[in-house]
């Protein structure tokens, strides 16, 4: 159905609708529509919970208070460090994965999207195993330069970077699979070098998906919960991110936690917003 | 060929399903022990009771539940180890514990107050000392150590006993010791220092006799050491209150108490 076949005599948004989401009977058949009602009801019972249980009246000096803008600030700024770093060293390996062809190049993409599947705690176990001061690359750091990296912010970022990588450069891989190289080649046959190409043409092609995949990537590390206790530990102030701070307020400060846990929600909410159509409907490859 | 694949996912999920409701349902009738006819004359108890304990108690409890196991056939202890902090909340947030042991009064209070139990007894008493890694890479050898900036201490979360505990210690030694991590309970000290990812970690004297040769422990003095005091009590609302005031009573018993001042634990 297009707009030229549907009938004029209906409304402008009537005829909107029809051509996007298909014509057909408006209503849903009972054996469909009841276990979507349960799935809706158990996917947002909770959230609604989380809400009408909120202290709304002592939120924002909860919020101010020192342990709890404490959490917020390092989540925020280790976040955006996990993000930036996946940018430098994750767009070029999903163009590497993308663009070429080389042996084991199969085997290279599972491993690097491992972390996507892999419990964060395991992640946190083995991050621990590899760069602790007795790991098989921490002992030579802790040996040679005096440095150790568990229970430091470095600590925090490198957990979440490690779980949150891989979501941008699966979205990238795929943006740069589906991207016309026609328009590359273009480019080439008028003189541009290769570099030239990837900065002028590549990256603005895929800036909308590139853009949805930091985005997500960002949330991703935000929420990391698993990885970051196990290999950077809990200090406030230091290494005690938000998650962490909601486990732990649940013992000695619920509403803190429920404060803590409402901001969680609210970027959740506003990342999902932000990726709208992009990441409920065609996927992350527009 | 899809409707056949599509078909044998189903069934496999389901199968997987009924397995697990399986499993859990028959965790009751599991475990008839060989030595039935040399246990005690007391009533026959059956059916299966959660204990939930600090994680301090996880060796000395596990021997106290195979050897309740052997004396009353019939009935399966499992239990639930975790900081006391954590044990009381989730209690008062309805987990299913039969029975339940703390590290400190502060927490077995909380859950009396939420009227979950009543009449907890003080059964033994901990102190603390310090793990470090064998090798003791720091140097540690007393209280004063943990102070240095150089040493890097693994403490428990303030909340737990073992870090309130341990806070205490340092109060009555006078220093100010400034941790790398704070960590949900005192296993996972123990572990950070066996791993030797730490240079020392204040746990209880139990934990460094349970870790054997992994660590190793330097003593805090008599007049800086602090103690807790660990209560038990079966829970109101148990679904087997027979089994767990049994399992009460054999924790008291001398049985228990020489298996408990074995593994390092104080009498009350």
């Amino acid at each position: 159905m297009d707009t030229l076949t549907t009938p004029a005599r209906l409304s402008a948004r009537e005829r909107q609708r029809r051509v996007t989401r298909g014509g057909g009977p408006r209503s849903v058949p009972a054996p469909l529509f009841v276990p979507a009602l349960v799935a809706v009801a158990f996917l947002v019972l909770p959230l609604v919970g989380l809400i009408v249980r909120a202290p709304w009246g002592q939120l924002w000096p909860i919020l101010r208070g020192s342990d709890v803008s404490q959490a917020l600030r390092l989540s925020l700024w280790t976040s955006t460090a996990a993000t930036g770093i996946s940018l430098l060293i994750g767009v070029p390996l999903a163009w590497v994965l993308a663009r070429t062809v080389f042996p084991g190049q199969r085997l290279l993409r599972a491993l690097v999207t491992l972390p996507l599947v892999l419990p964060p705690v395991v992640g946190g176990v083995a991050l621990l195993l590899a760069f602790g001061r007795n790991g098989f690359v921490g002992r030579y750091l802790d040996s040679w330069f005096g440095v150790t990296i568990p229970f430091s912010p470095v600590a925090v970022v490198m957990a979440e970077t490690f779980v949150a990588m891989p979501f941008l450069i699966v979205a990238v891989e795929g943006a740069l699979r589906s991207a016309d190289q026609g328009l590359e080649a273009a480019a080439a046959t008028l003189g541009a070098s290769r570099m030239t190409v990837f900065r002028r043409v590549t990256m603005p092609l895929i800036a909308p998906s590139l853009g949805a995949g930091a985005v997500l990537c960002w949330a991703r590390a935000l929420g990391e919960f698993g990885a970051t206790i196990t290999f950077a530990g809990s200090f406030p102030g230091r290494t005690e991110t938000m998650p962490i701070a909601v486990y732990y307020a649940l013992e000695t400060n619920p509403d803190a936690a429920i404060a803590l846990s409402l901001v969680l929600l609210l970027v959740s909410v506003v990342v999902l917003v932000t990726l709208r159509d992009r990441w409920l409907r065609g996927g992350l490859s527009q | 060929m899809r409707r056949t694949a599509v078909t044998i996912l189903s069934v496999g999920l389901v199968a997987t399903a009924l397995a697990g409701c399986g499993s859990s349902s028959s965790g009751g009738s599991g475990s008839t022990a060989g030595a039935g006819s040399s246990s005690s004359a007391s009533p026959s108890l059956s059916g299966s009771i959660t204990v939930f304990a600090a994680a301090s108690l996880t060796e000395a409890f596990n021997q106290i539940g195979t050897q309740f196991e052997a004396a009353h056939p019939g009935v399966k202890v499992t239990f639930s180890y975790a900081a006391s902090s954590a044990l009381a909340t989730q209690i008062t947030a309805g987990a299913p514990a039969d029975v339940f042991a703390s590290a400190s009064t502060k927490n077995m209070d909380q859950v009396v107050t939420a009227g979950y139990l009543s009449n907890p007894t003080t059964f033994v008493k901990n102190v603390m000392e310090i793990a470090v890694p064998p090798s003791n890479p720091a140097g540690v050898a007393s209280v004063a150590d943990l102070a240095r900036p150089t040493v890097k201490v693994a403490l428990c979360q303030p909340q737990v006993p073992c870090g309130a505990t341990a806070a205490k210690v340092f109060t009555n030694a006078n220093i100010t010791v400034k941790p790398v991590t704070l960590e949900p309970d005192v296993k996972s000290v123990l572990s950070k220092v066996e791993l030797g990812e730490v240079d020392a970690g204040v746990v209880y004297v139990t934990d460094v006799k349970a870790a054997g040769a992994k660590v190793t422990g330097v003593p805090i003095p008599a007049d800086f050491n602090a103690s807790t005091s660990y209560p038990i009590a079966a829970l109101a609302k148990s679904g087997n209150a027979d089994a767990a005031a049994a399992f009460v009573a054999y924790v008291l018993s001398p049985a228990g108490e020489s298996l408990l001042t074995a593994a390092g634990f104080e009498q009350p």
